[in-house]
């Protein structure tokens, strides 16, 4: 309907409000608590939801890296045989399905990697240290079971570590949770909705005198519906920050993540993502802001 | 400034007004008398557009209602001073700022206007009631506001349905003292009523004319009365 369109300016003067305008309709105080009470427990319910998503968000990420990166075969055979068997454990990695690729590691990259425990100057060719192939997998992944097989049959110094392979269902539970709470504070913010729609159509239908008053002397339906959306919209908004400031002070006094895989004690805020909660209460006017309007229009029509 | 083409109207069961064709002149006084059930209210709400008429057309200051949208038909009430039969206010507000409604929805600051608003409650005998809530008036100055609130944004037209029906004889006399002087400031009037007494005490000091809801038309009755 278009007489109901708002443009920004008129939403600006709105919020802004006029005190004459805000008179014409009676204080609701019940109405009003419940409003800014609900509006509130969904903030605060919001927060939580969200401080799920995104811890759930980070583990799934910190995890699936962790898989991204490549599995590895180590040779551990006697000096002679080291470079057989490294070129025979290279052609049986080629043949397997799921192994994008696979590369001997060289003997200066072998020496970075133990430099930490034996310092820059050990000789590592003299040394016995086994050789190490890095493995990437493609999407599909392989069957480890089977590439146990093969190599233990054709290369016998081969131990294939895939230890972090464990966690692909994880990091699938961890991504499903993420997408369950977004899913939740949509829900909330439904619910939300309707409870302002109820709280609304309840406001409007106890002051039905007030609203043909007022239309009867010649106030249009913006100016009508504008009196009950400011309330409404103001109202959610007050109470959704209080919810959100107090669900953030008790995100915040979480125990902190010590084990950093743990998800109970990371169930928290990283970094700027603090400020993400902001965003619950500007949606929770939104929300009102829509639904009032909406049932201010459903109102109006029922009366000339 | 007000015209009727062959307008009837019914509530869904037999036709209550129908076939009735007139036109309201500016700065004319009309009464309108027929009998309690009669349609003297609907005939009102036609006029102002509070009701579409069933058939025949409506115009209201050269526009046809049935084309009006929302926000015309508002426009329209800020031209046209309606005194409703079943009068009714803003119960949380004072009397004052009633009366001002008008004034208020159409942004127009009530401020601006106070010296009027405080003129116009004298000249209806309402000023020492100003702050008194609605329920708390009597059904003359519940009357009495009305008329106030209806004359207040100064509309061309004032429609009155039964203004007089609450109060005692020398009460409506004053109203219609106060009526019958806006028809001489230039306003049309049209006075729903049953009380012939008003209606003769109005011809000593106006020229009406007398219009009677009976058998569904719209007659003008004759100067006997
Ligand atoms: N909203 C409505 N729905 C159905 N019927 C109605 C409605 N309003 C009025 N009526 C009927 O229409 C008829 C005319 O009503 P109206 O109010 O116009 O009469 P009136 O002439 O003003 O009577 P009164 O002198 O008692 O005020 C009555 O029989 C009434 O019952
Ligand atoms: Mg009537």
């Amino acid at each position: 309907m278009k007489m109901l369109k708002l443009r920004p300016s008129e939403i600006l003067s709105m919020l802004m409000g006029d005190p004459q305008a805000d008179r014409v309709v009676p204080p609701t105080g019940f109405t009003a608590r419940l409003t800014l009470f609900s509006a509130g427990v969904m903030a605060f319910l919001a927060v939580f939801a969200m401080a799920l998503s995104m811890a759930s968000g980070r583990l799934a990420q910190r995890w699936g890296d962790e898989l991204a990166r490549s599995a590895t075969l180590r040779i551990s055979a006697p000096q002679e045989q080291r470079a057989a068997q490294t070129e025979a454990a290279l052609r049986v990695l080629e043949t397997t399905t799921g192994v994008a690729s696979a590369r001997a590691l060289t003997s200066e990259e072998q020496r970075a990697l133990l430099t930490p425990w034996f310092g820059p100057d050990v000789p590592v060719d003299s040394l016995p240290i086994p050789q190490l192939i890095e493995i990437t997998e493609d999407d599909q992944g392989y069957d480890a079971a089977g590439l146990r097989l093969r190599l233990s049959a054709e290369v016998p110094g081969a131990v294939l570590d895939d230890h972090t392979r464990w966690r692909r269902p994880l990091v699938n539970a961890a991504s499903k949770l993420r997408l369950l709470g977004w899913l939740s504070i949509a829900l909330i913010f439904a619910a939300m909705a309707a409870m302002i729609t109820l709280a609304a159509n309840a406001a409007l239908a106890a002051n039905a005198q007030v609203i043909a008053v007022l239309r009867l002397v010649g106030a249009r339906d913006t100016y009508i519906a504008q009196a009950f959306v400011r309330r409404f919209t103001l109202r959610a908004l007050a109470g959704a920050l209080a919810g959100m400031a107090l669900a953030m002070l008790a995100v915040a006094l979480l125990p902190s993540a010590q084990d950093q895989a743990s998800f109970l004690t990371g169930l928290s805020f990283a970094g700027w993502t603090w400020l993400s909660p902001l965003i619950i209460p500007l949606i929770a006017a939104v929300v009102a802001f829509v639904a009032t309007q909406a049932a201010a229009r459903k109102t109006l029509k029922g009366l000339r | 400034m007000i015209e009727l083409d062959n307008v009837a109207y019914s509530y869904g069961g037999g036709e209550l007004l129908s076939g009735i064709t007139f036109g309201l002149q500016p700065g004319s006084f009309h009464f309108l008398t027929g009998p309690s059930g009669a349609g003297k209210t609907t005939f009102l709400k036609l006029c102002y557009g509070a009701l579409i008429a069933t058939s025949g057309e409506v115009r209201l200051f050269d526009q046809d209602v049935r084309s009006m949208t929302r926000d015309d038909v508002a426009m329209t009430r800020r031209r046209v001073g309606v005194v409703h039969q079943d009068v009714q206010f803003l119960d949380h507000l004072p009397l004052a700022d009633n009366v001002a409604l008008p004034l208020t929805v159409s942004g127009r600051g009530a401020l601006d206007e106070a010296a009027n608003l405080k003129e116009l409650l004298n000249w209806v005998g309402l000023n020492h009631r100003a702050d008194a809530l609605p329920p708390e008036l009597s059904g003359g100055e519940r009357q009495r506001a009305a008329l106030a609130r209806a004359v207040i944004m100064s509309p061309d037209i004032i429609l009155a349905d039964e203004p007089t029906g609450n109060i005692d004889w020398e009460m409506s006399q004053r109203l219609l003292r106060l009526l019958v002087e806006l028809n001489k400031m230039g306003k049309t009037i049209m006075i729903a009523t049953h009380d012939l007494a008003l209606i003769r005490a109005a011809k000593t000091q106006v020229q009406a004319r007398v219009l009677r809801i009976a058998n569904r038309q719209l007659q003008l009755a004759g100067a006997d009365l």
